[in-house]
């Protein structure tokens, strides 16, 4: 079949890197993405199941992937040649449940590399220990963390790919009521609520808690709109640098929304606190509760330390690769610094242990989530799908998506 | 003799007018046969041997026994003068408040009086930096005074040092710096430049606190305040002056000593700021292409620095001291023998271009928030009578409105820009809004005690200054402005001249007439 592929190919990861600074779209000419015919992968073994891409989303992993910027760190948990596309709303292809829609949740956690699970209904991304990710399977799955970053399965770039059971959560709703412009968005959101879930126990039991919010992409918007449902009696402040965003983000249930550089005195306005250095720093005596950025840049990191308060706690949604930093505000205001990769079993506030996906199905009905598709495109568009996706903020756009439905 | 103001009818031979832009002006077309043009009266001739008036003042005061007279050995004295936010620009030195404020001191000094404060009368103003407290007194009094605690600024978030006077008739509340209520004897050295100032004014707004400025400086006050150059028609002053009467049956016994100055403002190579346009020599209109040439292709940040460096070579028109209220109303005749200007009725557009300073930006920037204060606050309450512009009027400034904030003068400002302005812009909501938390804010407190930031309610007062212009102006356009800013400010923004003049023309048609106010030159406009 015909599909987006990355190999390894470390001239084309530099060459990547270095046009990427100046272009995307000339990236991804030059990068390691390239529109082929692969081997159709094999069946990794029971319990798995083909299914067939309607929709699948461009993240900013992949954006970061593709041009060059991702972190040596995912050397050992990925394997090549992949087929890009964890973001996905597909159909399965075989047997008696052919046609019935499925979303992908896409880590290849314990059950679909034959491991024990770490607790009695675990999801695919719970756990303590990733080493069922970094070694190849009794099945012949290789290492990867998740479909989209393994040969074995492919991913959601091409007409169809493996998924393991433990994978898939089926929608049972007609397509009208959740539609696949809709069922895409469940995957981002999952990331999204699962950030916000990590502001709970910082903000439990503080007087008039704040959330601060950096970033009004796909993720941050997932982010606003997890903690409006999920975290109650909270302000949540938002720094977002396109107008559409910030519309959106007030949309989701934001209270206070500003540009990104206003961000530290809305924060300042709603703490009540001192803005150091007279107020040309932009550090904060106090700050936010919890800060969740969604940039993952060193600026963005560097200012959510500053508006975080001491002891308060930052949620690194975005993903962030290489940053520099000064972390004396770390130490000193003594913030925990917590990752945000995916999403797993979820307690929430009330006690119901629940998964995030569940929370994610929920949600983007509730927000209507179809409304950051912005644009989709087929896959031999992908130049323009990518400069696209990577442009997006400024073009006033959200989610670029794959739209391989026709073609299928 | 200089020449007195006047009416100019704008016809096909009238050359451009100036227009301020902030740091820099251009040269505008008006319409002819519908346009006026209104220039300030040419500035009076100064008082030779300055000090021998100030000092005859002091000997020789109105309603009030000589200065010498109240003066004891074991008195407490105080003396208060105005913050930098007069003159402006700064005069050149030695400034009026340094002459008055030695002449005091030697006159103290042979009566024996040791016990001596000396308190700039800040309000709810930023701090005066030292350097600008070195310009405004001179070194000799800074040195002697500032190292020992003598020489300080008012605190009005100093709850230690504010002393209640009382309740007016009306209950508004007057309290005061407690050193100059504890006082035997408050003298306080003034420089007046245009009307709004001085009289009760200086002392109980000077040396107020938050809670006794709010009962005047609201929406309701400044809207029917008409106009601010107008004492006795200004809701904002009638409140003062019952405060005034107040401190003089129950507060300290006051010495004002108020100074008018003429309108000489700038200096070579700016002189032909002032100058009528068709009386340029071919010298002036060199300046003004050399000038605006360069500055436009300077940045902002040199532009304002060399703007503000400017020192005024002003000249002192009177002297007068005593009572406050007989003082001030000899004051007002001196200022508006300077300033008034008689002008036949209203019009339908009123023009003016905004310069780079304000009272609120001394050495500072000119932010949004400050084009609107000096737009719809002074220049439009230059007038006694009626406004220039008919109610539902247009109201066309030129100004770059660029959205600049100075982050230690200015810190609530900005926020006051991104939150309250979000929200509105209609004084009354936000005073009932959003007033309060600005005021007490903590960190704008710390700021406004420690550093040199304005009180974080000022730009709320900064906004009522411009209620009455607000209410009366049917649209105000901005020429040049920043647009997403303009806007903020509930305006509307032009790039030419002729634009706006487009714009208004929905409001008040396509042929309406128009009034400039001329500014450089300060005057008042005497509507009949």
């Amino acid at each position: 079949m015909k599909a987006l592929q990355i190999r390894r190919n470390i001239a084309r990861f530099g060459a990547a890197r270095v046009v990427g600074a100046v272009s995307p779209s000339g990236a991804t000419k030059v990068g390691p993405l390239e529109y082929r015919t692969i081997e159709d992968p094999e069946r990794p073994g029971d319990g798995w199941h083909r299914v067939r891409t309607r929709l699948a989303g461009i993240c900013g992993s992949d954006l970061s992937l593709i041009g060059g910027r991702a972190s040596t760190y995912f050397e050992s948990w990925v394997s090549f040649p992949f087929v890009p596309g964890h973001e996905v709303v597909g159909e399965l292809v075989d047997g008696d449940e052919a046609g019935t829609r499925v979303v992908l949740e896409p880590v290849l956690g314990h059950a679909a590399r034959d491991f024990p699970l770490p607790f009695d209904g675990a999801r695919p991304a719970d756990g303590d220990d990733y080493a069922h990710l970094a070694v190849t399977s009794q099945d012949g799955v290789e290492p990867a963390i998740q479909t989209g970053f393994c040969c074995s399965t492919g991913g959601g770039w091409a007409p169809w790919f493996w998924a393991h059971e433990s994978q898939l959560h089926r929608l049972n709703l007609p397509i009208n009521d959740l539609p696949d412009e809709r069922a895409v968005l469940i995957e981002p959101f999952a990331g999204g609520i699962h950030a916000a879930l990590l502001a709970a126990p910082i903000v439990e039991g503080r007087a008039n808690p704040v959330v601060a919010v950096l970033g009004a992409g796909t993720m941050g918007l997932a982010a606003i709109a997890g903690l409006r449902r999920y975290i109650p009696d909270i302000r949540i402040v938002v720094g977002a640098r396109y107008p559409h965003q910030r519309e959106l983000a007030l949309a989701f249930g934001a209270d206070v929304v500003v540009t990104a550089t206003e961000l530290d005195r809305a924060v300042r306005r709603e703490v009540g606190c001192h803005m150091l250095g007279g107020g040309e720093s932009g550090a904060l005596s106090s700050g936010a509760d919890v800060t969740i950025d969604a940039v993952g840049s060193s600026r963005s990191i560097a200012d959510s330390l500053r508006i975080t308060r001491p002891r308060g706690r930052v949620v690194l949604l975005g993903m962030p690769a290489h940053v520099e930093l000064d972390l004396t505000g770390l130490w000193h205001r003594e913030i925990d610094l917590k990752g945000a990769y995916t999403y797993g079993t979820e307690t929430l506030s009330d006690g119901t242990v629940t998964d995030t996906f569940h929370l994610a199905i929920d949600t983007v009905t509730a927000v209507e989530a179809e409304r950051l598709l912005s644009a989709t495109y087929s896959l031999d568009e992908h130049l323009d799908a990518i400069d696209h996706a990577a442009t997006a903020g400024r073009r006033g756009a959200i989610k670029i998506a794959f739209d391989l439905r026709e073609s299928n | 003799m200089p020449r007195p103001g006047f009416v100019l009818d704008v016809d096909r031979s009238t050359p451009p007018t100036l227009f301020w832009r902030g740091e820099g002006f251009s040269l505008e077309r008006l319409p002819a046969d519908r346009s006026r043009i209104i220039y300030p009266p040419e500035p009076l001739a100064g008082l030779d041997n300055l000090d021998g008036h100030i000092r005859d003042a002091l000997l020789n005061p109105l309603d009030m026994d000589p200065l010498p007279e109240l003066l004891k050995p074991d008195m407490k004295l105080t003396i208060c003068f105005d913050d930098a936010s007069l003159s402006l620009p700064k005069m050149q030195q030695p400034d009026n408040r340094q002459r008055i404020v030695e002449a005091v001191l030697d006159m103290a000094a042979e009566a024996g009086v040791d016990d001596v404060h000396i308190i700039a009368a800040l309000g709810l103003h930023r701090r005066m930096h030292e350097y600008e407290l070195r310009h405004v007194l001179g070194d000799r009094i800074v040195d002697a005074f500032l190292p020992k605690g003598f020489l300080y600024q008012h605190d009005a978030e100093d709850p230690d040092n504010i002393t209640e006077i009382g309740h007016t008739d009306e209950g508004e509340v007057l309290e005061i710096n407690k050193r100059a209520a504890e006082s035997d004897l408050v003298v306080y050295a003034n420089i007046n430049q245009v009307a709004m100032d001085g009289g009760w004014k200086s002392l109980t707004t000077g040396l107020a606190s938050y809670r006794c400025l709010s009962e005047h400086h609201n929406p309701a006050s400044l809207q029917n305040t008409r106009s601010l150059m107008d004492r006795h028609h200004s809701a904002l002053h009638k409140s003062i002056w019952r405060m005034g009467e107040l401190l003089r049956d129950s507060g300290p016994t006051v010495f004002q000593v108020e100074t008018t100055i003429n309108t000489e403002a700038f200096p070579s190579p700016f002189e032909f700021l002032a100058k009528r346009e068709w009386e340029w020599t071919a010298r002036d209109r060199g300046l003004f292409l050399a000038s605006s040439k360069s500055l436009n292709k300077l940045p902002n940040r040199t532009k304002r620095k060399l703007f503000h460096k400017i020192e005024a070579p002003y000249r002192t028109t009177s002297v007068q001291a005593g009572f406050t209220a007989t003082v001030h109303e000899r004051t007002l005749e001196n200022v508006y023998q300077q300033h008034l200007v008689e002008v036949d009725g209203q019009t339908d557009i009123l023009t003016m271009g905004i310069p780079f300073i304000s009272p609120y930006n001394p050495e500072s920037i000119m932010n949004p928030i400050l084009v609107m204060c000096m737009g719809l606050g002074y220049l439009f309450n230059m007038y006694r009578g009626k406004p220039l512009v008919k109610e539902g009027g247009v109201v066309i400034m030129t100004h770059p409105t660029y959205e600049e904030f100075h982050p230690v003068h200015h810190p609530s400002y900005i926020d006051f820009f991104d939150e309250v302005l979000a929200d509105t812009n209609d004084p009354a909501v936000m005073s009932t809004k959003w007033e309060k938390k600005y005021a007490e804010d903590e960190w704008y407190r710390h700021l406004y005690r420690t550093s040199y930031a304005y009180h974080g309610v000022h730009p709320f007062y900064a906004w009522y200054w411009g209620a009455h212009g607000q209410q009366h102006a049917g649209k105000v356009i901005i020429v040049g402005g920043y647009a997403a800013t303009v806007r903020k400010l509930g305006f509307t923004p032009a790039s030419t001249m002729n634009d706006a003049l487009e714009i208004a023309s929905d409001t008040v048609g396509r042929s309406p007439t128009i009034s400039h106010l001329h500014v450089p030159g300060v005057l008042v406009a005497d509507v009949k």
